[in-house]
Formats: C-alpha cells, structure tokens, sequence
C-alpha cells in the first residue's frame, strides 16, 4: 500500500468540516489586500503626497519595526505596508492552524486512529493537511493578486505579492506541519508554530531597523523577511520567492521524517512521568484552572515580556525623526494622536491589549472545551458548583490578561525609560497598559456570555475580536462612521500617555464587561451541559 | 428508610428526540441496582439527570433525599461518579487526577487509594494523555472507589476494561457491597450485571421494561433444557410452558418457562432419561426477549460510543 493512499478523501474531509471557515478566511484576505490598496490610493493620489508619506515611515525606525520598510514610493508599494508584514504574518496564523488541525488535533482527539485503520497510508493524513494549508495559501494569494489588478494596480507587482503571500503561507505550513510532529498535544504545537513565527517577525523587525537603504542581515534569515524582500511594486526580486520555496521544501521534508520515526499518537518530545501525588495546590477548581492555563500563560508572559521591552526600547528614536505634516497626517490616520512618540507608544499598547485578549478568550473558551470533552461532567460531579467552576477559569483569564499587560507595560516602561534616563516614563507607559485591562475584561465577557447562552456560538466570538481589531486598524484609514468603530471596545480606551484619562468610559467597559459575565454565569447555571 | 435513588415520570427530550418517556427508577439504600438498556436507551440521561448536569423536562428525581437540581453541590460531597466516556486532563498525572477528584467531593481516603491502585495494577506517576482508554476509566473507577461516598454513579464502567481488571472490579463492587454502599451501575455487559447485582432495571427507549430483584427476574425467563432419552415421550409439545420443541432421534431440547419445569422434567423422567442438561435462565436471554423485536436496524442515540 502506498503511504499516500486515501489522502484524496482525507483532503475532502478537511474541506468539508471547514466549508465555511476557509472560504471566509480566503476571502477576507482578498478583501482586506484590496480594499486597502483601494483606501491607501484614495489617500494619497499624487506622487509627492507619496513620496512623502514614504520617508516619514521609513525614518521612524519603530513604525519600520512594526510594519517593514517600504520600498520605492510607488502606489502599490505604500498601500500594501501593513499587507506585507502583518498581513503576511496573519496568514501565517491561519496556515500553520490549520495543518495542526487537520493533523495533530485530529490525532489527539483519537480520531485519526479511526481513519488510520482504514485504507490509508501513513503519510496521507499529514499530506492532505498540508495540501489545505498549501492550497489555502495560494488561493489567497491568488485572489489577493487579482484584487490588486481589479483596482488598478501593476499587474507584475501585484503577481509578485501574490506569490510572495502564498509562499509564506507554504513556508509555515511547513511549520505547522513541522511542529505538529514534536508534541503529543495540539496546543503544544500551536505553541511551537507561534514562537517560530514571532521569532521570524522579530529578526525581520530588528534587521529592517539596522539596516538603512537595505533591510539588515538578520532580516535574511527570517521567513517572513524573505516575503517582504520580494519587494512588490518596487522592481520585484523574483529569485527571492525560491528562498521561501526551499524554506518550505526543507521544513516540510523535514516534517516527514520526524512523523517516521513516532508512534502515532506519540510526539517527538516524549512525555516525563510526572508526580504519584496531586500537590497542595491542585485541591480546588482554581487550582484546577491555574495547572490548566499555566503552562500557556507562561509562554504568554515570555513573549510579552520580550515584545514589550523591544517596542519600548525603539520608542526614544519615533520623536525626533518625522517632521514634516504629512509624516504626521499619516500617523494620525495609523491611530495615533498629538506627540509623535507618545502616539506611537499608545498604538504599540493598544496593540498589546488587542493581543493580551487573545490570551484573555481562549482561557474562557477552555471552558467550552472542557465541556465538550465531557471533563467538565467530571468535575461538576463533585461538590464543585457551577459558579465556582465558571469562576475559576474567568478568574484565570482576567488575572492572565491583567498580568500579561502588566508585564508587557513594564517592559515597555522600563525600556523607555532606561533610554530617556527618566523613571517617571515607567508609570505612564504602565498606565497605558492599565488602561486596556476594561477592553480586554469585555473581550472574555463575550466569550463567557455565549458560553452561557449559546454555547456553539462560544468559538464564533474569535469572528468578533477580528472585527473589533479590522475597525481599529482600518476604520479611520476607511474613513467609517464613528458608530460603527464605537461598537469596538477597543475604540473607548483612551489613548495613553497623551492624552487624558477617561476614568468614564473605563469605568463603562468594565460594567459591560461585569454585565457579559454576569449574564453569562446566570444562564450557565440553568442549562443543560454537554 | 429513604430510598437512595427515586424517579417517578421522567421525561427528557433534546430537540425532537425523546430521551427518556415517563421513566420510573427506585434504588433502595444498599442495593447494588443493574440499570440496563441498550445504547441510546437512556440510562447515560439518566445519570445526568441525576447529577445535575441537566435538568428534566417533566417528572421527578429525588436523590439522598434531596432534589438532583437545586442541591446538586450538597449531594455530589456523598456520591461519586465514573462517567461513560471517561476523558481526564491529559497533561495531568493519574495520581493527580484521582486525588484531584477526590479533593473536590470532599476527602479521599489514603490507604483505600493505595490498595486500590495496586489492584488495578496502575502507575499513577504517567501522564493522562499516555494512558490507554481502560487506564483511564481504571483512574475515574480509582477515583471513585477511594472517596468516602455514600452512593456510586457508574456509567459502563466496564466498557474498556480486560477480563482480569473487570475481574478486579467485580471484587471491588462486592466489598462495597458489604460495606453497604449504594451502587447504580449502568452497563450492557449482562454477564457483569447478572454477577454483581441484587436488583436490575432494564429500559429501553427511555421506558422501564422490567424492573425488580434479580431473583423475581428470573422467574420471567425460561430455562433451556437438553436431554438424551431412552425414548421420545408423546405430547411434549403440549405441555403447558414449553417451548422451541426440537426432537432429534431421541435428543430433545426445548425452552421451558421456569414455573413450568416439574411439569416437563416428570414427563421426561417417565421416558427414561440417559442425560440432562438444564441451563439457568441468563439475563442474555431475558434481554434478546425484551428487545428481540427491534434487534434488526438498532443503533440509533449515543454514536460517541464505542
């Protein structure tokens, strides 16, 4: 038997239990590419407004930190600065979460032992997940290229993005694909994918800032780095795309002959014996909770930890540089306001709250895990109340996200203010911080309150938490009625330091936030689990 | 004395499928009740029911004297559950998870914990995620069977488990038989039922089909005989009670309601008899009666299940 017999099915299995999710990310990518070119043309219609705009980002090493440097000053260049690094590291996310779901998830959930003992070789799982992840990475880029010639842009730059997408969603399907085989458990491997993705954002981010005309070396060895380096719209370096070919042969390759040599079921790195005896701490539902999210918070904390002190540390260098109106005309509408670097600096904390909600949401989605998996039948059984058991794990997520911010608030202040020589700076970087906890306690309040009212729905509140960040990062470039960008919670955190603190609507976003909770614990103790 | 469990009408639908219809249930205190059906029948629904993970739509459950429901948190410090489809943290140790568990029912006791882990021959040092599917149903049975509880909830506790730790488990049940706790004990394994339990309800699509102890059950089936005669006596197959008649030389073998059997046995005696062989009435029997009419096409509920 071949090991690739049945791979054919298993591909269209996947494509059945995502027929609605990977359409609407396929899609969502496309649109988003073109309807920024669209915006960033309407912008920014002559020449000059352009080159300008380009020289003011370029100069403010933070912003090339976050983004990338931009080259040349043509139209399609511009448009696509956040297309090409965040946007490219999106569709990273999306392209290694998918290879582990189709293939490490599917074999922790044991279901792929049931498929495994039919006609299907011992590759074919791993081969159809990566073929969705692959050909979810080429449709995107593909549409993605032609949305940027439908609004009128070159049609080689736009091939030359479009290729360089698809070839960073391929290179961390690789990854995905690599990582799923190290460990026994799919969010070890999520785990894994994501630090191997940040480190990639990280080189990139730290070459594109040493380097002056050219990216620095260390951009060179990231993979996303290589995406940008195609350089679209600005005389395209096609041999650069084999460099992430290679990259995802390799890896992937490399994914293969680890999956020879496991049992399935097994991960590379092979479970420790652990203790005979639950400890002290491990006798309450919160403790229960805590040994949950430990070890993700942990990973959390490292990586807010690092991520802060790098935004911070950058920060001294966005004042001085940008002058000239139209630099700052083009910050203001990347949503930041008054002095430059404290816009930069409540941008970069705005960002970390939207993140640290992440954390925040699929703590409280353990919850719903937890049910499906029948665990929490388990735990409900003993003399653990419903309350206290919702409780212990929102509980977990607030105090996650609180600490989470903390930690990247103080890193980001401590490096500040090291480079200022002042400690005041500390307090009121931390305050910017301190003031996305309300934001990010409404994110984990919609999540508990589906949990309770509509429990299937609780995974669909990812969907809200893209719009509320899509209203953030696009609405003032699109220009959106203020109502719409309102209903985002995210949209009422004052913009700290520079700008007052509005203790009101702080104090508003806890009370919807203590309203979701509430809400969703009162209907969670009257319902029926499983 | 209260009775331990009583269920009088219970009814329980998810979406248009009737769960459980008008279902009546009563556990004295100290019985070791069998609770049978085959999947789907209802019994998992039951259980919940009973723990409060959901509610009924109509009838009434009392449980230790309280309401399953609303005293839900009281009543799971004296009772102890093994579900089904036992799914444990899997990047927790058994030994953790077993004290765990214990811990929040309320206390566990040490060396009952320690025995137990010895007979069913377990290494509680490995994490969850590396334990078969009978390692952890024996960590939930662990779990359970070490908790000072009053009344044990065991969902087909058997279910993956080899022939030697159900053997194990049968000894277990028999000693909290004798210590005198109440043990509800859902399975399909007939055999296991038939060997542990005084008192037996069989349902089936949510309906009590045949409820009492054991011993009056029997009374309800019908002994398989087999005998070698000297001759074939006429008017066997007129005898009251008999059934299945097949004569073959002069081998008979037939099935005879049990009240009927001297009738039968004198009427084979004054034949001559060289051999007999007479089976007791198993619940096998008892259940394929019960259900033999919709043997064909069965399969509908719980499709998790193995």
């Amino acid at each position: 038997m071949s090991t690739l017999a049945g791979t054919a099915p298993l591909v269209r299995l996947a494509l059945r239990r995502d027929r609605i999710l990977l359409p609407t990310w396929v899609a969502g990518f496309a649109l988003m590419v073109t309807f920024s070119a669209q915006a960033t043309m309407e912008l920014y219609p002559t020449q000059i407004s352009r080159a300008q705009a380009v020289a003011a980002l370029n100069d403010a090493p933070a912003l090339v930190a976050f983004y990338g440097r931009i080259y040349g000053a043509s139209l399609g260049a511009l448009s696509l600065i956040k297309m090409g690094g965040i946007g490219a590291a999106l569709l990273a996310v999306l392209a290694f979460m998918l290879v582990i779901r189709h293939s490490r998830a599917e074999e922790e959930a044991g279901r792929l032992e049931l498929v495994g003992a039919t006609v299907v070789g011992r590759h074919a799982s791993l081969t159809a997940a990566v073929s969705v992840g692959v050909g979810a990475s080429v449709a995107i880029g593909g549409l993605s290229a032609l949305g940027l010639i439908a609004v009128g842009l070159p049609a080689r730059g736009a091939v030359a993005f479009g290729l360089a997408w698809a070839a960073t969603g391929c290179a961390f399907t690789a990854v995905g694909a690599f990582s799923a085989q190290l460990t026994a458990g799919r969010r070890a491997a999520v785990g894994i994918a994501a630090s191997a993705l940040g480190l990639a954002y990280m080189l990139r981010a730290i070459g594109d800032t040493t380097g002056y005309d050219a990216a620095g070396w260390l951009s060179w060895l990231s993979p996303i780095g290589w995406s940008q380096q195609v350089r679209p719209f600005a005389h395209e370096r096609w041999p650069v795309l084999l460099l992430l070919v290679t990259f995802s042969i390799v890896v992937a390759v490399g994914a293969y002959v680890l999956s020879d040599r496991r049992d399935l079921g097994a991960g590379l790195l092979a479970d420790r014996p652990g203790p005979a005896t639950a400890g002290e701490s491990l006798s309450s539902p919160m403790g229960l909770a805590w040994r949950l999210h430990r070890g993700t918070l942990l990973a959390w904390a490292a990586a807010f930890l690092l991520v802060g002190g790098t935004v911070g540390g950058i920060t001294s260098d966005v004042g001085g540089i940008i002058d000239s109106p139209q630099a700052r005309d083009f910050i203001t509408k990347l949503g930041g306001t008054k002095v430059l670097t404290d816009a930069y600096l409540a941008l970069e904390l705005g960002m970390l709250g939207s993140v640290a909600s992440v954390f925040g949401m699929q703590a409280a989605m353990r919850m719903r895990s937890e049910e499906t998996a029948w665990r929490a039948d388990l735990a409900l059984s003993t003399a653990t109340g419903r309350t206290r058991w919702l409780g212990s794990h929102v509980v977990t997520a607030v105090l996650g996200t609180v600490g989470l911010l903390a930690l990247g608030g103080l890193a980001s202040g401590v490096a500040y203010a090291a480079q200022l020589g002042d400690a005041s700076a500390i307090g009121e970087v931390l305050l910017g911080a301190a003031v996305q906890i309300p934001a990010t306690c409404v994110m984990v309040g919609v999540v508990v309150a589906a949990f309770g009212l509509v429990p299937r729905l609780t995974t669909a509140t990812w969907g809200l938490l893209v719009a509320f960040m899509l209203l953030g990062e696009f609405g003032p470039l699109f220009e959106l009625p203020q109502w719409l960008m309102d209903l985002s919670p995210f949209g009422h955190v004052p913009r700290i330091p520079g700008n007052e603190l509005e203790v009101v609507s702080l104090l508003g976003l806890a009370l919807v936030a203590v309203g979701l909770i509430g809400a969703g614990l009162t209907a969670f103790r009257r319902r029926d689990l499983g | 004395m209260n009775p331990a469990i009583s269920i009088a009408g219970l009814e329980k639908s998810f979406g248009r499928t009737r769960a459980l219809d008008g279902l009546d249930l009563v556990v004295s205190q100290g019985q070791v009740h069998g609770y049978l059906g085959p999947n789907g029948a209802g019994k998992t629904t039951t259980i919940r029911i009973l723990l409060g993970l959901i509610r009924a739509d109509g009838g009434t459950a009392r449980l230790l004297g309280g309401d399953p429901w609303v005293d839900r948190v009281e009543l799971h410090r004296r009772l102890a559950y093994v579900p089904g489809e036992v799914n444990l943290w899997p990047t927790l140790t058994g030994g953790e998870v077993i004290d765990l568990l214990g811990r929040l029912r309320g206390g566990e006791n040490a060396s009952r914990r320690a025995d137990l882990l010895e007979r069913f021959e377990l290494d509680p040092a490995k994490k969850v995620r590396t334990y078969s599917k009978g390692n952890r149903q024996k960590i939930a049975l662990v779990a359970a069977l070490a908790s000072d509880v009053e009344l044990l909830l065991l969902d087909e506790p058997t279910i993956g488990l080899d022939p030697l730790m159900a053997e194990v488990f049968r000894e277990c049940i028999e000693d909290e038989r004798r210590s005198g706790r109440t043990v509800l004990l859902s399975s399909h394994t007939l055999a296991e039922v038939e060997a542990l339990c005084d008192h037996v309800t069989i349902i089936r699509n949510g309906r009590v089909m045949e409820t009492g102890a054991l011993s009056d059950l029997r009374h309800l089936t019908r002994t398989s005989i087999s005998a070698e005669l000297v001759t074939v006596p006429a008017g066997l197959a007129g005898l009251p009670g008999v059934h299945d008649l097949v004569v073959e030389d002069t081998t008979v073998r037939c099935s005879v309601d049990t009240a009927e059997m001297e009738g039968l046995v004198r009427h084979l005696a004054s034949a001559g008899v060289r051999s007999l062989i007479s089976q007791p009435p198993t619940l096998e029997e008892l259940f394929l009666r019960l259900y033999a009419d919709e043997i064909p096409g069965e399969g509908d509920g719980s499709s998790s299940r193995p």
